[in-house]
C-alpha cells in the first residue's frame, strides 16, 4: 500500500532506532507523551518501544475520544437509543463502551434498541433519508479530525431539509486537553508526571495545522513534534524530540510534512466554526472539567441537537472506584497499576473505556504488550532470587 | 380403470417462496425435498427416501463432528452458506487426520424464503459435496414463521475414519515444534464483510472456502507421527486458533509477521476497516503444528497441493508458562497476538 | 479516533464525491474538504471524508530523512 508500507519498513526502523540510541544522552531520561490514541495504538501494534533505549520512555496521553467520554454521556446515548422512535447511529468503537450498571450500546441493542454501526456520517444521513418515519440520531464523538464530518452532515441535513436527523454532540478539543495536562497538579506541582515533550497528533493536525501548538511550546517550554500515523513517523518524531531536548530547544516541528501544513485545512475549520461553538463546561473522564474543551451546536442549528430535541439529561454517574482510567489518561499511572487490569477488567469484560477502545492505553497494552511486564517481572524475580 | 392422480405441479423456482406447508410433513414438503434437495445431492441414499441412511464401518477410529451455519449474507463472493457448510464440516473431520466419509444436512428455513435462493444454495452444496467426494446422505427440513430465522440456517454433521495410528490432539504441541500455515489469511472474513450493510466497500476478494481433506491427508502422509495437531482458523482467525492451542498444549508461540501471507487486497481492506488480518475468519486454510524434524518435508507436501501453494512456516512453539502467542512485527518490535473479545467490530478510529 | 488512511482518487464524481482506492479496495467518499483534486492524487481519508491531499514530494523527502537518520545529526 502506497504511503503505508514504506513507512513501516523494518530496515529503516533499525536505522532510526540506532540514531535514537546514539543521540539519547545516557545521563538523562526522556519522557515523551504521545497525545493521540492512534499513536498509542501504533506504538503497541508494532512494538515500537522495543526499539527505544531504556532512557527514552513513552507516556500515553488522553487523545482517545472514546476513552475520555464520561459514563454519564454514554448513559445519555443509551437512554436516547432506548426511545422506540430513535435509530442511533454510532461509530464501531462506541458499541462496547461501558456505561452505568454494566450497560453498553451493544447490550441495549441486544435488548431491542435500534443501534446501528456506521462507517461515516454519510451512512447516517442515508439512513435518515431512507427512513423518514424514524428519528435518526448520530452519536458524534471525536477530536478535531472527526468534527468536520459531523459539521458537514449538519450542513447536508439543512440542504436536504431533513426533519428527522439530529446529533448527540460529544466532540472535544486537543489543545484544551494538552493544556489541562500541562497545568494539572500532577505535572506542575507534584511532579509525578514528568513530560519532556509531546508527539502531536497526526490527523487532528491535518485539520488544525501547527499554530495551536505554538502556545504550549512557548508557555510551557516543551517541544512538540507533529508525527504521521505510521511507526516510522513516530520513531522519527521521537528522534526529533530527543534532538530538541539535547539542543535545549522547545519548538513546534512537523514530521508529517506530507499531510500537515502550518494552517491546516481552513475549509474544514470554517465548516466547524459555522456549526459549532464552545461549551461552557464538559467533563472528561479522568481530566474532570476541561475549559474550552468541548463543542456544542450553535443556536441556529439547535433543531439538530438531540439533547434539546429529546430533552436528554445528564445524570451524574460514577466510575467503578477501583477504575484507574482517569489516572491512566493523565499519564500518572500505567495500566498494570490498576487493580482491575487483567483481572476484572479485560477486553471481554471492560470496566472502563481505556480497555474498550482499541486506542486506550489499557486495551493496547493488553492486546499487544502485556507480555513485556511478565518478562520484566520474571527477570526481576530472578534477579532477586 | 386406475384412480385419478392429482397433477403434480412443478415448484415455481422463479417467484415461489417457501411457506409453512413445506415444513408440515405432507406432500408439499415431500416435493420440496425431492425437487430441491434430492435433485441437488443426487445419490442413492437420499433417493431411497428413508429418514436415516446406513453405511458399513471399516477398521479404524470413527470421527464425528457437528456444525451450524448462520453466515450473513447468505451469498458472498466465492461461496454461499451451502458450500460453506459442506467445506466447514469436511474440514472439522480432516483436522483430526481423518478421511471424511458422509455428511448430513438439516435446514431451518424461514417462511417466505425465495425458492430460487433455496435451490441455488442446495445446488451449490451438491456441487461442493461432489467435488469433494463426500456425499450428503441424510437430512431434515423445517420451516419456521417469518422472522424466526434469518433466511435459512443449516446444521450439519459429518463422520469420518482415522487411519490406524493417527492421533492428533490439541494438547500435543511441544516447545520446538514448527507452526505451518497453508496460505493467506483473512480472505473469507473480508469477502463476507464487504457485503455487509453500512460497511460497503468494493473489493475483488473471494472467500477461500474449500475442503481441506486432501491437503490434510498429504500432511499426515508426509509427516506421520511428527504431526502433532491441525486446526482450521475459522471464526476469530489465526489469533484465536493459536491462542486456543497455546492454552490447550501449555506452550507459547513465537511468530514472525513477515512470514504470514496476506493478500494485498485483504491487507488494504483490513486497513480500511481498522482490522487485523490475524483476527479475521478463514474457511479454506489450516495450521499444522509439526515436530521440527518433519517440518521441511511436510511444508513441501503442503506446497505441492493446490490449496497449499502459499504455505509457509510462520513460527514455532516455545516454553512459556503464560502461554502467550508472541510475534516479531515486520517493523522489528514485539507484540502479542491476542484473541479478540466477542465479535470483531471494525475499528473506525 | 484518528484512523485515517492514504487512498488514491480513481474517479471524480458529482456533488463533491469521488471513488478512491487502496490497493484495489474501492469506496465512494466525500471530497468536499479538499480543493483541486485530480484523478491520481492521494488523499488522507477519515470516516468517509478526504481531509488533506498527500504531497508526493514531501512524502519522498520524509523517506529520505528516515534513511539519513543513520548519518550524523547536523
Amino acid at each position: 500500500m502506497k504511503y503505508v508500507d514504506e513507512y513501516r519498513d523494518g530496515a529503516l526502523a533499525q536505522t532510526i532506532a540506532a540514531a535514537i540510541r546514539r543521540e539519547a544522552d545516557p545521563a538523562r531520561v526522556y519522557r515523551f507523551m504521545e497525545f493521540c490514541g492512534g499513536h498509542t495504538h501504533a506504538i503497541a501494534r508494532y512494538g515500537l518501544e522495543d526499539l527505544l533505549p531504556e532512557n527514552v520512555r513513552m507516556i500515553h496521553g488522553p487523545g482517545c475520544p472514546v476513552c475520555v467520554l464520561p459514563v454519564a454521556r454514554i448513559d445519555m446515548a443509551i437512554a436516547c437509543a432506548r426511545r422506540p422512535e430513535v435509530t442511533l447511529c454510532v461509530y464501531g468503537d462506541l458499541m462496547r463502551v461501558p456505561g452505568s450498571n454494566g450497560m453498553s450500546l451493544m447490550k441495549a441493542k441486544a435488548e431491542g434498541a435500534d443501534v446501528r454501526m456506521v462507517y461515516s456520517t454519510l451512512d447516517a444521513l442515508r439512513i435518515a433519508e431512507n427512513s423518514p418515519e424514524r428519528e435518526v440520531v448520530f452519536l458524534a464523538v471525536g477530536f478535531e479530525t472527526t468534527t468536520p464530518p459531523t459539521a458537514l452532515a449538519i450542513r447536508a441535513a439543512v440542504k436536504k431539509t431533513l426533519t428527522n436527523f439530529s446529533i448527540l454532540c460529544n466532540h472535544v478539543l486537543t489543545p484544551a486537553a494538552i493544556q489541562t495536562i500541562l497545568q494539572s497538579p500532577d505535572v506542575r506541582e507534584l511532579g509525578s508526571v514528568e513530560i519532556d515533550g509531546f508527539i502531536g497528533p497526526a490527523h487532528v493536525s491535518t485539520v488544525i495545522g501547527l499554530q495551536p501548538y505554538r502556545f504550549f511550546a512557548e508557555e510551557f517550554e516543551k517541544p512538540v513534534v507533529v508525527a504521521g500515523f505510521e511507526p516510522l513517523d513516530v520513531a522519527q518524531a521521537i528522534l526529533m524530540l530527543v534532538r530538541q531536548i539535547n539542543e535545549g530547544r522547545h519548538e513546534v516541528e512537523n514530521q508529517y510534512i506530507r499531510a500537515v501544513g502550518e494552517y491546516g485545512n481552513e475549509k474544514a475549520q470554517a465548516e466547524v466554526a459555522e456549526v459549532f461553538e464552545l461549551r461552557d463546561h464538559f467533563e472528561w473522564r479522568g481530566l474532570g472539567d476541561v475549559p474550552y474543551g468541548a463543542l456544542k451546536l450553535r443556536a441556529a442549528y439547535a433543531r439538530f441537537d438531540a439533547e434539546q430535541r429529546f430533552g436528554l439529561v445528564e445524570h451524574p454517574a460514577c466510575d467503578n472506584p477501583a477504575c484507574e482510567c482517569g489516572a491512566i489518561l493523565r499519564g500518572v499511572k500505567k495500566p498494570r497499576d490498576c487493580k482491575l487490569f487483567g483481572t476484572l477488567c479485560t477486553p471481554d469484560t471492560p470496566m472502563g473505556s481505556c480497555m474498550v477502545s482499541p486506542e486506550g492505553a489499557c486495551s493496547a497494552h493488553w492486546t499487544y504488550g502485556r507480555f513485556r511486564e511478565v518478562a520484566k517481572d520474571a527477570s526481576r524475580r530472578e534477579a532477586v532470587a | 380403470m386406475s384412480a385419478q392422480r392429482p397433477i403434480r405441479r412443478k415448484l415455481d423456482f422463479k417467484s415461489g417462496r417457501v411457506d409453512l406447508s413445506h415444513g408440515a410433513g405432507g406432500r408439499a414438503m415431500g416435493q420440496l425435498i425431492e425437487d430441491v434437495f434430492h435433485t441437488a445431492f443426487d445419490n442413492d441414499w437420499l433417493r431411497a427416501g428413508n429418514d436415516q441412511s446406513a453405511f458399513e464401518i471399516g477398521a479404524g477410529r470413527m470421527v464425528m463432528t457437528t456444525d451450524a451455519y448462520v453466515v450473513s449474507p447468505l451469498f458472498f463472493p466465492g461461496g454461499d452458506i451451502g458450500s460453506l457448510a459442506v467445506h466447514g464440516t469436511i474440514n472439522d473431520i480432516a483436522m483430526a487426520g481423518a478421511e471424511p466419509l458422509y455428511l448430513s444436512a438439516s435446514f431451518i428455513i424461514e417462511e417466505g424464503f425465495p425458492l430460487a435462493d433455496l435451490k441455488r444454495i442446495a445446488d451449490s452444496m451438491g456441487a461442493a459435496s461432489r467435488a469433494a467426494g463426500v456425499p450428503v446422505i441424510t437430512g431434515d427440513t423445517k420451516v419456521v414463521e417469518r422472522g424466526k430465522a434469518d433466511g435459512v440456517f443449516i446444521s450439519t454433521a459429518g463422520v469420518g475414519v482415522t487411519p490406524p495410528g493417527v492421533v492428533l490432539t490439541s494438547d500435543a504441541a511441544r516447545p520446538g515444534d514448527v507452526v505451518l500455515l497453508s496460505g493467506s489469511i483473512g480472505d473469507h472474513g473480508v469477502a463476507v464483510m464487504s457485503k455487509r450493510e453500512n460497511l460497503e466497500f468494493d473489493v475483488e476478494i473471494l472467500s477461500d472456502s474449500a475442503p481441506l481433506h486432501h491437503l490434510s491427508a498429504a500432511i499426515i502422509a508426509a509427516g506421520g507421527a511428527g504431526v502433532r495437531v491441525m486446526r482450521d482458523p475459522t471464526r476469530g482467525g489465526l489469533a484465536a486458533t493459536l491462542n486456543e492451542l497455546a492454552q490447550q498444549s501449555g506452550v507459547g508461540f513465537s511468530l514472525a509477521e513477515e512470514a504470514i501471507p496476506v493478500r494485498p487486497e485483504v491487507a488494504a481492506a483490513c486497513e480500511f476497516l481498522g482490522l487485523d488480518p490475524l483476527n479475521v475468519a478463514n474457511e479454506g486454510k489450516l495450521v499444522a503444528i509439526v515436530a521440527p524434524e518433519v517440518a521441511e518435508v511436510v511444508l513441501a507436501a503442503m506446497k505441492a497441493d493446490p490449496l497449499g501453494a502459499r504455505a509457509a512456516a510462520i513460527g514455532k512453539a516455545v516454553e512459556d508458562a503464560n502461554r502467550f502467542v508472541e510475534m516479531r512485527t515486520s517493523f522489528g518490535g514485539g507484540r502479542i497476538v491476542d484473541w479478540l473479545a466477542g465479535e470483531q467490530l471494525p475499528r473506525i478510529c | 479516533m484518528c484512523l485515517a488512511i492514504p487512498v488514491q482518487v480513481t474517479e471524480l464524481l458529482p456533488d463533491d464525491m469521488a471513488r478512491v482506492s487502496l490497493d484495489g479496495v474501492t469506496k465512494v467518499v466525500s471530497t468536499v474538504l479538499v480543493e483541486d483534486l485530480e484523478v491520481g492524487d492521494y488523499v488522507v481519508l477519515h470516516v468517509g471524508y478526504a481531509l488533506a491531499k498527500i504531497d508526493p514530494e514531501e512524502a519522498a523527502r520524509t523517506l529520505e530523512l528516515f534513511e539519513q537518520a543513520g548519518m550524523v545529526a547536523t
